[in-house]
């Protein structure tokens, strides 16, 4: 195209050619874009088809069962009773008992909170609550093993990354209670956490958004990593549940990432139920990792009661999407949601009362964890007392002081919708203001910092 | 998911068919243009003065800065001019990266010719063909500090990803509050509009579905000149941006452009021409056919009408808009898409509502929009405005 020439004085394409990520290259892509599909060869003895290059041809009608593919293992390293099943040695992540007092700490730290905040929602002093039972071995093991670097998107019951992270429990209950120390402005519901500070991102209730958002934000990394090479290697992890996985974003997501070479770990907590549905509901191939394959994208299904086994898949995984020019991982780890839905659910009415029990019997992450630390002689009733009553005790004080915080400024329903505030967003807010002028029986705005003066427009 | 990109996957059919929607336009619409027509008589855009047909006209433009108006123009179409806004942030700012559903080789409509040899293929890429994964993919490297130009290949195509627009593009910085993280550094491309064949899904203008969501510009180019300083304004912005390009003007639409890189203001409309009488506003296309209505009702009634554009369709220019209908005190809103719910709708209701103008107001402010339906193949001529019935509606507001 001519007019290319007349065209601007400063061009710096960013330099591909000393990046060990490049695969194409486009000063000879450039001439012939075309030939990256595949044209037959002279002698050739058969057809190929683009679409599927190592196809080779058969003479047997056959369509491939699910059934004759054989349903993908589960990793595990430690058993039910706390004993470990592999070979630690060739674990590329070490399990301290230092570091394993910690995540136990982190994972029964984040159950205590739910059972008080799943009560105080009951007594209607918080609007509504997701608890994570049974599921802290997942966030806390795989989130163990990440750099604070590594940029985290998140579905909604994932607290335990959080913890682990370094969330603060005061940082939990400003947000839960939507007080003026809540990072989101009182805008969110409950337990839509998010800090920048640990590269987190602040999570929203549309099921599977985050999926896409993750390739895109590894795409970046990967991206700015090319720019500046100091740039130390980072990953994007992505959680979300077994049900989000039937969301469109899902295959959206681990196609482009999978395409574009994205160094992001999809890890799916598989946990039986979205809401009331079932998986015999929500699927019927071999769960979500048997999908991994079909996008190209390397797959492991780990047992995800089993935090020494989630640790190490997360860590190997975390190096192979890192390798060459990055690729995507997904991880599928297994598990049983022990608690409701939510506040707003009742579980109890779509299965049996006994098959929850049972669940809580028979395996937990946090109980196996114990039984491994009290065979290590490391953990006793005593501690676990002991400790439970420190957490509960530290968990209720930060509670009393978030519940009796001032809320947010009224002016923050405002702000933040735009980088600025638009002249409409200006008028509605004295519109408000005036409202409240006229009405001031009609509402309640004694909680809210800097009452109804901070709709005063600003700067004008 | 576009049948185009569907079913010919060919690069070479893919701009074969790109052109024909363009040209075939042309062809037909002059062939079958009736002989005593007085009205609707075909845009002729080598004179229409809405474009700069010099580089004089070009540089006199109030809105470019010195510097830009010293230097030198060239003749170019809104394709090239979009290409040359792509071309100037990519190279001013390596955070730009392109990418969406057959960019690389150029884009059907050519939007981004040559822009994967300059700049490479990590930075302009192909996509799968998934638009909620396009836009989804946009918005997470935007969240991590890039520059994401996401291309979709029609307007009509951008549904899929209406969620992750709304609830999650839309949302990001309110919902970060305090962190201060947001998609500000993304901006989605989509062709828009009636092309005279396009039928149900490649006519289709949903701008009015965005201006309801908070968080979202809305921003729709009338010429060369503006597409250029527009989109390299909606890439720089920092909100997440939607820049609907008027797939009819890619090639029709021909003036000189300033060479250099230029930015032009986001939601501030433009009075085009200046009267007394009545008030026409419109954005992208229309504006051609008010600015013909406009000639003719004034040689025939004698009035002075004032023609706006819009431009950001939203948050949009109120105070330009109050301002014009307090000094007419008579308003025409023009626009392709249907006229249930659509920008006429919200248009109107604020000038009604807007004390100053709402005393002014010498009669009913009209809409001249599409009917609400959808756009059918055969009858595209009885559906988008044209001259007629732009210019029948200034002749009821002025007989009012």
């Amino acid at each position: 195209m001519k007019f290319k020439s007349f065209l601007l004085t400063v061009r710096r394409p960013i330099s591909v050619n000393s990046s060990l990520l490049v695969i194409t290259n486009r000063n000879t892509y450039g001439s012939k874009r075309w030939s990256s599909s595949p044209s037959q060869k002279p002698g050739a003895t058969g057809v190929r088809f683009p679409g599927a290059l190592e196809s080779e041809f058969t003479n047997k009608l056959i369509f491939e069962h699910p059934s004759s593919y054989q349903v993908i293992p589960t990793f595990r390293a430690m058993n039910q009773d706390g004993d470990i099943v592999v070979d630690l040695s060739s674990f590329i992540t070490s399990f301290s008992d230092d570091l394993a007092l910690k995540m136990y700490h982190n994972m029964i730290e984040i159950s205590i909170m739910d059972t008080i905040m799943f009560d105080a929602q009951r007594q209607g002093r918080i609007s509504f609550y997701i608890t994570c039972h049974g599921e802290e071995g997942i966030s806390v093991g795989s989130a163990s093993v990440l750099e604070k670097e590594d940029v985290i998107f998140s579905q909604y019951r994932e607290s335990g990354v959080l913890k682990q992270r370094g969330f603060s429990i005061e940082e939990f209950m400003s947000q839960l209670f939507a007080n003026r120390k809540d990072s989101g402005r009182g805008r969110n519901m409950p337990v839509h956490y998010g800090s920048r500070a640990l590269n987190i991102h602040t999570i929203s209730s549309p099921l599977a958004t985050q999926i896409p958002h993750a390739a895109g934000a590894a795409y970046a990394l990967k991206m700015q990593r090319l720019i500046d090479p100091n740039i130390p290697p980072r990953v994007v992890v992505c959680y979300f549940g077994e049900g989000a996985a039937s969301e469109g974003d899902f295959h959206a997501a681990l196609n482009i990432a999978a395409t574009r070479s994205c160094p992001v770990l999809f890890i799916c907590r598989n946990n039986g139920y979205a809401i009331s549905t079932p998986t015999l509901e929500q699927y019927r191939g071999d769960g979500i990792a048997s999908r991994g394959i079909s996008y190209g994208i390397e797959t492991i299904r780990v047992d995800g009661n089993d935090v020494v086994a989630v640790r190490e898949v997360t860590a190997r995984a975390r190096n192979l999407a890192l390798k060459d020019n990055c690729r995507p991982i997904l991880i599928e780890a297994m598990s049983y949601r022990v608690s409701h839905h939510s506040t707003s659910d009742d579980s109890f009415a779509y299965r049996a009362r006994v098959e929850v029990e049972d669940w809580k019997l028979r395996d937990n992450p946090i109980t196996r964890l114990r039984k491994y630390l009290e065979k290590r002689g490391i953990w006793n009733d005593e501690q676990e007392e002991n400790t439970r009553i420190r957490l509960k005790k530290e968990i209720l004080t930060a509670f009393a002081r978030a519940e009796e915080e001032k809320k947010p400024s009224l002016r923050y329903m405002f702000e933040d919708i735009y980088e600025e505030l638009t002249p409409e967003t200006r008028a509605q807010m004295l519109q408000l203001k005036e409202l409240l002028d006229n009405y001031p029986e009609e509402y309640d705005i004694s909680k809210f910092e800097g009452s109804k003066e901070s709709l005063r427009i600003r700067g004008n | 998911m576009s049948p185009l990109t569907f079913f010919n996957r060919s690069r070479k059919k893919l701009i074969g068919i790109a052109h024909k929607f363009v040209f075939s336009y042309y062809s037909r619409y002059y062939s079958s243009d009736l002989p005593n027509a007085q009205l609707n008589i075909p845009t002729d855009f080598s004179t229409t003065p809405l474009l700069a047909h010099t580089s004089h006209v070009a540089l006199r433009n109030p809105e470019l800065s010195a510097e830009v108006r010293k230097s030198s123009t060239k003749r170019i179409n809104l394709f090239q001019a979009v290409n040359e806004a792509l071309f100037h942030s990519m190279a001013s700012d390596d955070s730009v990266i392109l990418f969406g559903e057959d960019v690389a080789f150029g884009g059907v409509f050519r939007c981004s010719t040559g822009l994967l040899e300059e700049f490479g293929s990590e930075r302009v890429f192909n996509t799968p063909l998934c638009e909620q994964g396009i836009v989804g993919f946009g918005i997470g490297a935007a969240a991590e500090g890039m520059k994401a130009i996401a291309e979709i290949q029609f307007a009509d195509y951008i549904f899929p990803a209406f969620d992750q627009l709304v609830n999650e593009a839309a949302k990001f910085r309110y919902r970060d509050g305090a962190e201060g993280r947001n998609v500000g550094g993304l901006t989605v491309r989509m062709p828009c509009g009636a092309i005279g064949h396009g039928a149900l899904y490649h006519s289709q203008s949903p701008e009015s579905l965005f201006t309801h969501i908070p968080g979202l510009r809305v921003v729709i180019p009338r010429s060369p000149i503006q597409a250029k300083g527009l989109l390299i304004s909606t890439i720089e912005c920092k909100d997440p941006c939607l820049f609907m390009e008027p797939k009819i003007l890619y090639r029709a639409a021909v003036e000189h452009v300033p060479t250099m890189a230029y930015k032009l203001p986001l939601s501030k409309a433009e009075v085009l021409k200046e009267g007394s009488d009545i008030t026409i506003i419109s954005y992208g296309n229309p504006l051609y056919t008010c600015s013909a209505a406009i000639s003719k009702a004034e040689k025939y009634f004698g009035a002075s009408i004032e023609l706006i554009d819009l431009r950001t369709v939203y948050p949009w220019d109120k105070e330009c808009i109050f301002q014009s209908v307090k000094k007419t005190g008579r308003c025409i809103i023009v626009h392709e898409s249907m006229i249930n719910a659509g920008i006429g709708a919200e248009i109107a209701a604020s000038i009604q509502e807007n004390p100053d103008t709402f005393l002014r107001l010498e009669a009913p402010i009209t809409r001249v929009a599409g009917w609400s339906i959808h756009m059918p193949l055969l009858y595209e001529r009885f559906n988008v405005p044209d001259v007629a019935r732009v210019f029948d509606a200034i002749k009821k507001t002025l007989s009012y």
